[in-house]
């Protein structure tokens, strides 16, 4: 199954390589929700900088529907996902492997947002490892419930539309622990945050868990 | 020996369908079948069952051993289907495509520059991204995936479309070359006149059904296809006739 995921996780990253749709589309959207989140709510006030690490969530989610969306349509194209099924690639492979794929664009694109929040909002980020850890394993649940539920929209003619409304919802818990924990570490109560990085993890092991038992059903009816 | 393909008033559905209405087909191991019929007979329908992507729905399915009633999923790395789609990622190049779909099958490097090579890919064109190919260089990449799975029972719909008399040329001898080497080929196709050439035998579908006309293709060549004396229509107990 690892083997497989390797395989899949590999190629959806060299697909990104040629086609650099994270780097030249979604990266230059996620800057952009941040600056106008900068337009909406006035710096001067301080409003901005005690919504930044919400606003930071905020704008990953978005960038996550993004990628997931396109991990999904490169097997909706010209019969990519009989291929897929008929591969002899073990379901759980797929899963953990195209979860793998959109998890390395996120942190990537995290990074870029880290940098235009510092940038953009001046805001100054301490207790890093919390912050490191939290990403990571909000990452990994953005990553695994998104792939579980894009598999879910991908057969349907109304998937673009359909994942958000499917997705958000699901990914709630995922905003609101990633946001109080990058709280504590902006507040300087590193401590406060760790049961947050707990949540989001038993998020990321619940949701990955089920995508790679449930993948090859979800794969079947899409 | 077990025949590579056991199907006994075979039933799928397409929604409510049922676009294969009770089909009988026995084909043996290496051998090369024709299917012909007209638009919508099933033929497509029944290469997709054959490959485990449709359910039967009653009746009996034996394919490569495995009885896709109970489970239709472990004979898909067995075999290799060529549908209308081309099943290629277009962003990655021809050797990308090759590579990536043979080692998910279990194929080694060997096996995808030999495919490469036979379909006339392993040049220039081996690095060409598959969205910038022509309709007869995609079709032929589709085949080199499909050639480097090696797999046991080739499902081809319309091999011949879309290419150029030469690459049609290397498509035939690549199929006779894999039922040569113990592969089964069962092979949909409008294209009768080199399609026969190619076949041992032709089943007739119409309506979901198997109409008859299991001849051998040697006879056919050697005659008008439509004067051959093709066999009465065996009709399928508890079989459903499309309308």
């Amino acid at each position: 199954m690892f083997r497989d995921a390797l395989l899949v996780a590999g190629k959806d990253l060299r697909i990104e390589r040629r086609s650099r749709v994270a780097l030249n589309q979604v990266a230059p959207f996620a800057v952009l929700v941040l600056i106008l989140f900068a337009f909406a709510l006035d710096p001067d006030s301080g409003v901005l900088d005690k919504a930044t690490p919400g606003l930071f969530w905020v704008a990953v989610l978005l960038c996550g529907l993004l990628a997931i969306q396109r991990s999904f349509a490169l097997e909706a194209a010209d019969g990519n996902r009989d291929a897929l099924r008929l591969s002899g690639l073990a379901p759980g492979g797929i899963f953990l492997g195209k979860a793998a794929a959109v998890a390395l664009q996120l942190l990537v694109l995290e990074v870029v947002l880290g940098l235009g929040v510092i940038l953009l909002y001046g805001s100054h980020v301490s207790g890093w490892p919390l912050v490191i850890a939290t990403c990571l394993v909000a990452t990994a649940g953005i990553a695994g419930a998104g792939t579980l539920y894009g598999v879910l929209a991908a057969g349907l003619r109304v998937r673009e539309t359909l994942l958000p409304l499917l997705l958000l919802p699901v990914l709630a818990p995922v905003l609101i622990g990633s946001t109080r924990a990058f709280e504590a570490a902006r507040d300087g109560n590193p401590g406060q945050g760790w049961p947050w990085v707990g949540l989001l993890a038993l998020f990321a092991v619940v949701y990955t868990l089920f995508g790679a038992l449930g993948f090859g059903s979800l794969l079947e009816d899409s | 020996m077990e025949p590579a393909v056991h199907l006994r008033a075979a039933v799928s559905l397409l929604g409510r369908f049922p676009a294969l209405a009770g089909v009988d087909l026995d084909v043996a191991r290496g051998e090369i079948v024709l299917l012909q019929g007209p638009n919508g007979a099933g033929k497509t329908t029944l290469l997709r069952t054959l490959a485990g992507l449709v359910p039967v729905v009653s009746g009996t399915a034996v394919v490569l051993g495995h009885d896709l009633c109970v489970d239709r999923r472990t004979v898909r790395r067995h075999v290799g289907l060529l549908g209308h789609a081309t099943m290629l990622y277009d962003e990655l190049t021809v050797e990308d495509n090759v590579r990536f779909w043979g080692r998910a099958a279990g194929a080694g490097a060997d096996d995808a520059e030999a495919a490469m090579a036979a379909l006339g890919l392993a040049g220039r064109l081996r690095h060409v991204p598959v969205v910038r190919l022509s309709t007869g260089q995609r079709r032929r990449a589709a085949i080199a995936v499909l050639a480097a799975r090696r797999p046991e029972l080739w499902l081809l719909d319309e091999p011949h479309a879309g290419l150029d008399a030469e690459a049609r040329d290397t498509v035939d001898g690549l199929v006779r070359g894999a039922a040569a080497a113990g592969a089964t080929v069962v092979v949909a196709s409008h294209e009768l006149e080199r399609s026969h050439g190619l076949a041992e035998r032709v089943v007739t579908i119409a309506g979901g059904v198997v109409q008859a006309a299991e001849v051998q293709a040697t006879e056919v060549q050697a005659s008008d296809v439509e004067a051959t004396d093709v066999q009465a229509a065996r009709p399928v107990e508890g079989a459903t006739r499309v309308p």
